[in-house]
């Protein structure tokens, strides 16, 4: 029950994680390698602001969250906007963007690295016990599933109640057929870009608030949000979210159970389970 | 058989220029022979990164781990067996674990290899550290050899002349033309009755099986292994910027990428150690923006084009179908 | 009555609640030109792509002379004996015309090799008019004569099944005369050839026989002329209205 609930807390983080990502990947069409380096920076950011300025994390999401969108939109209509004018194909902006990708996590990594270092750095914050069911959990855990469960719900009725959701939404099915119905794909696939990247760099301030982190940590979180995109389906914001806190479970049960050295062995574990049985998703049809 | 004649000259001048290349060693040691020993590596995962990614278009991030598994292959055996058998080891090792990663991936599509291979250095490294710490003991496996720097130079040059002539085999048998094929458009290579899984999973084995010995080659020149160095994410990297930078479309493409970069790696890892990986970023990025085709795909094209103003304006518009 | 070349018995492929093709049976023998026709999204496409194996059927068989090929993976079925052409041209880019031919010959049902394949497919590119203009990019080429390396390319794995999906579609006049004459020229030599088509007159002029698929239905099947005076089939181009 003890790692259900862990599990369940650690999934709620994830789950922002890769709805940044799908959205990047599912509307933007961009394979964001750098995505876990943005995660990161917003952990360092966090940790400034609180530890140097007195800011409590949960109002520096305020600060984080559209400082990310603008950084974000910059880096697409810098670098990944000369990359989708130059392809001819989707395969070909694929490629392209996993190289560019590739590119700005080492140089972003390499930032990071000459101003902060290669040591691990926390901080306390709420870390008092608080009582679920009888078990006790780190109070900031707790804070932070209930922000992310508050952010991935508005991303929800955003993208399903609102008109520039709905152009998200139709930019991520087929983009052609949404530029017949005059939305701009352009400055939506952008939007969407920029938006993926705020709600990672969000999960990052959330995360940073109870998990230790270093520069170098970034490679194995854009994993992890790989691997929840593709168990979800891409593109499917309810199987993302299922599939977030599975491995947030799964993770939780590995180390707790076994080692937590093995976490990414448990990771990859699951990416292959998936890969063999049902590589279209959890709630994915058999692709046609 | 018959060989085209450009083909025979060209394997004829490669082994030449091997044959002198051979020879580095009585004229010079320690700086620039180990410098020749990082370019003949370089020389050797490049171009067997290349053999994959270069007509599969699938970009293989897992470099470092056929590396690292190469590497502990020898650290494990070293006392027990003799060096050729470790070689051998070695080859069956990267065999092993391309086919784990061809089955799981490649009959699906290119971004999920991609994704799979990014992580997969760090996975290895990160269970070869957990079977260490709670079945043997120590973090690190010593290495300890008679081999000096030539040894290993001229082991290495082998390896890049075989990986060559591999690499030349290939392009004249049905698994390189099935490998055009699939480059150049997946569903008709299956409509035609191209194993597209297949050819490529034979192709990644044969791939990461080289990088895996070279991994091998490597390990009595570290001496004391541990995962960290062996499955370092940065030898990935480099295995993907150099060809880039060389270019992917010839066989010798990315050798040419591969001889200025390893000089101005040795530079700035002297000069700037702190700042690497943002420089490497830096020339990463301009390197996938200003040369996509990499420096030889370039000069095809400046050839092309010129030659094909000479030829009149038919000609030109032909290429700019292209 | 001896086994048909091609039989196809009760196959359905459905997309999630779509039914694309429901229940389709029908048969090909041995050197038959059967037409296979409908209006858009009828189902004929996807018939076609089941046969080639590029979808797999939900439910029903597909044998090719008794042997069930039906949900095989495309290239075994290639192999097998059964080539096709794309609804839009598909040419293999960066090679030469020969090449794409070449391609064909050595993954096909003969897997031919080296001088062999080379040389069927100089004879292939003869056969389909570009004699003179092998070793040309394909890029260079005009729309028909990338449509006529696809065939070549489809007729150099010695095909026992020969799918054409729409290739005398795009094609002006002149053109489409050419094209018909070629497909003509390749069933008289005893090719089996399942088209699908838009152009009603080259139906009529080359099929002996008509498949006519309606919303993923069989509605008819028998001799062209009888077939296309069907009410029905009528009736089902044209809309209940003009019935």
């Amino acid at each position: 029950m003890q790692i259900l609930l862990t599990g369940l807390l650690l999934g709620g983080t994830y789950t922002l994680i890769a709805l940044g990502l799908t959205l990047q990947y599912g509307v933007a069409r961009i394979m964001n390698l750098a995505n876990g380096e943005t995660l990161v920076a917003a952990c360092f950011v966090t940790f400034w602001l609180y530890t140097g300025l007195g800011i409590n994390p949960l109002l520096g999401l305020l600060v984080i969250g559209p400082g990310a969108f603008v950084v974000n939109w910059l880096i697409y209509a810098w670098l990944m906007q000369p990359l989708v004018k130059r392809a001819k194909n989707r395969g070909m902006l694929e490629v392209d963007s996993i190289l560019a990708t590739f590119g700005l996590l080492f140089l972003f990594q390499g930032l990071m690295l000459l101003v902060f270092g290669g040591d691990y750095f926390n901080y306390e914050f709420l870390a008092q016990p608080f009582t679920i069911m009888g078990n006790s959990f780190g109070l900031n855990r707790v804070v932070a599933f209930v922000a992310a469960a508050v952010i991935a719900v508005a991303l929800y009725v955003f993208l399903y109640r609102t008109d520039r959701g709905t152009a998200v939404r139709a930019v991520a099915v087929d983009p052609r057929a949404a530029r017949l119905v005059a939305i701009d794909v352009r400055k939506t696939a952008a939007f969407a870009f920029a938006l993926g990247g705020a709600i990672t760099a969000c999960a990052g301030t959330l995360l940073s608030t109870f998990y230790t982190f270093n520069t170098s940590m970034g490679v194995v979180f854009t994993m992890k949000a790989l691997i929840i995109v593709i168990m979800g389906g891409v593109g499917d914001i309810r199987g993302a979210v299922l599939a977030a806190l599975v491995l947030g479970m799964t993770e939780t049960a590995v180390a707790s159970l076994l080692d937590p050295g093995l976490t990414l062995a448990a990771n990859y574990a699951l990416f292959i389970l998936v890969l063999l049985f049902r590589p279209q998703g959890i709630f994915g049809k058999r692709p046609a | 058989m018959n060989i085209p004649r450009n083909e025979i000259l060209a394997l004829g001048a490669g082994l030449a220029g091997a044959a002198v290349l051979a020879l580095l060693p009585l004229v010079t040691e320690g700086f620039w022979l180990s410098i020749g020993v990082n370019i003949m590596l370089y020389a050797v995962m490049c171009t067997a990164w290349a053999l994959f990614s270069g007509p599969t278009h699938l970009v293989s991030l897992a470099s470092a781990a056929f590396f690292g598994v190469g590497t502990y292959a020898v650290a494990i055996f070293i006392d027990v067996l003799p060096f050729p058998v470790l070689i051998l080891i070695a080859i069956a090792a990267g065999t092993v674990l391309a086919l784990l990663v061809g089955l799981a991936t490649l009959r699906l599509s290119g971004v999920y290899f991609v994704i799979f291979t990014l992580g997969l250095a760090e996975l290895i490294g990160q269970i070869v550290t957990w079977v260490q710490t709670n079945f043997g003991g120590a973090i690190g496996l010593y290495v300890f050899t008679d081999f000096t720097e030539t040894h290993l130079y001229w082991m290495l040059l082998a390896l890049t002349v075989v990986v060559f002539i591999t690499g030349w085999l290939v392009n004249r048998s049905r698994l390189g033309l099935a490998l055009r094929i699939i480059g150049n458009d997946e569903a008709v290579a299956r409509h035609v009755g191209v194993n597209t899984a297949r050819a490529r999973i034979i192709l990644f084995a044969i791939s990461g099986s080289f990088i895996a010995v070279a991994g091998a080659i490597m390990a009595p020149r570290y001496s004391y292994i541990t995962p960290d160095a062996a499955f370092n994410p940065m030898t990935s990297f480099m295995v993907v910027i150099m060809p880039m930078l060389g270019g992917t479309r010839r066989l010798w493409g990315p050798l040419v990428g591969v001889v200025p970069f390893t000089l101005i790696m040795d530079f700035i890892s002297s000069n700037f150690p702190n700042q690497t990986a943002v420089i490497v970023g830096i020339a990463f990025l301009a390197i996938v923006y200003v040369l996509p085709d990499g420096v030889t795909g370039w000069l095809e094209t400046m050839f092309h084009r010129r030659r094909s103003t000479e030829n009149g304006p038919l000609a030109k518009t032909a290429e700019e179908v292209k | 009555m001896s086994v048909p070349l091609l039989s196809i018995e009760r196959a359905r492929k459905t997309f999630g609640g779509l039914v694309a093709v429901n229940d389709v049976s029908f048969e090909v023998g041995q050197g038959e030109l059967l037409g296979l026709i409908g209006p858009n999204g009828s189902g004929k496409t996807t018939m076609l792509n089941l046969i080639s194996g590029a979808l797999s059927p939900t439910s029903g068989s597909i044998r090719l002379s008794g042997q069930p090929i039906g949900g095989l993976p495309v290239h075994k079925i290639a192999r097998i004996g059964v080539a096709r052409t794309f609804q839009l041209v598909r040419v293999l880019p960066s090679m030469s015309a020969v090449e794409n031919v070449v391609a064909g010959a050595v993954f096909g049902r003969n897997r031919l090799w080296g001088s062999e394949a080379r040389s069927l497919a100089y004879e292939l590119l003869e056969r389909v008019g570009l004699k003179g203009r092998e070793e040309q990019p394909v890029t260079a080429m005009t729309y028909i004569d990338q449509k006529r390396i696809e065939l070549a390319r489809a007729l150099a794995g010695n095909p026992h099944v020969l799918l054409l999906d729409e290739w005398l579609a795009g094609l002006n006049p002149s053109e489409l005369r050419i094209g018909i004459d070629l497909i003509r020229e390749i069933s008289t030599q005893g090719r089996t050839i399942i088209m699908v088509e838009h152009v009603m007159d080259a139906i009529r002029s080359l099929c002996g026989r008509c498949v006519v698929m309606s919303s993923g239905v069989k509605i008819a099947d028998g001799p062209s002329a009888d077939v296309l005076a069907d009410p029905e089939v009528v009736r089902a181009y044209l809309g209940d209205d003009d019935a």
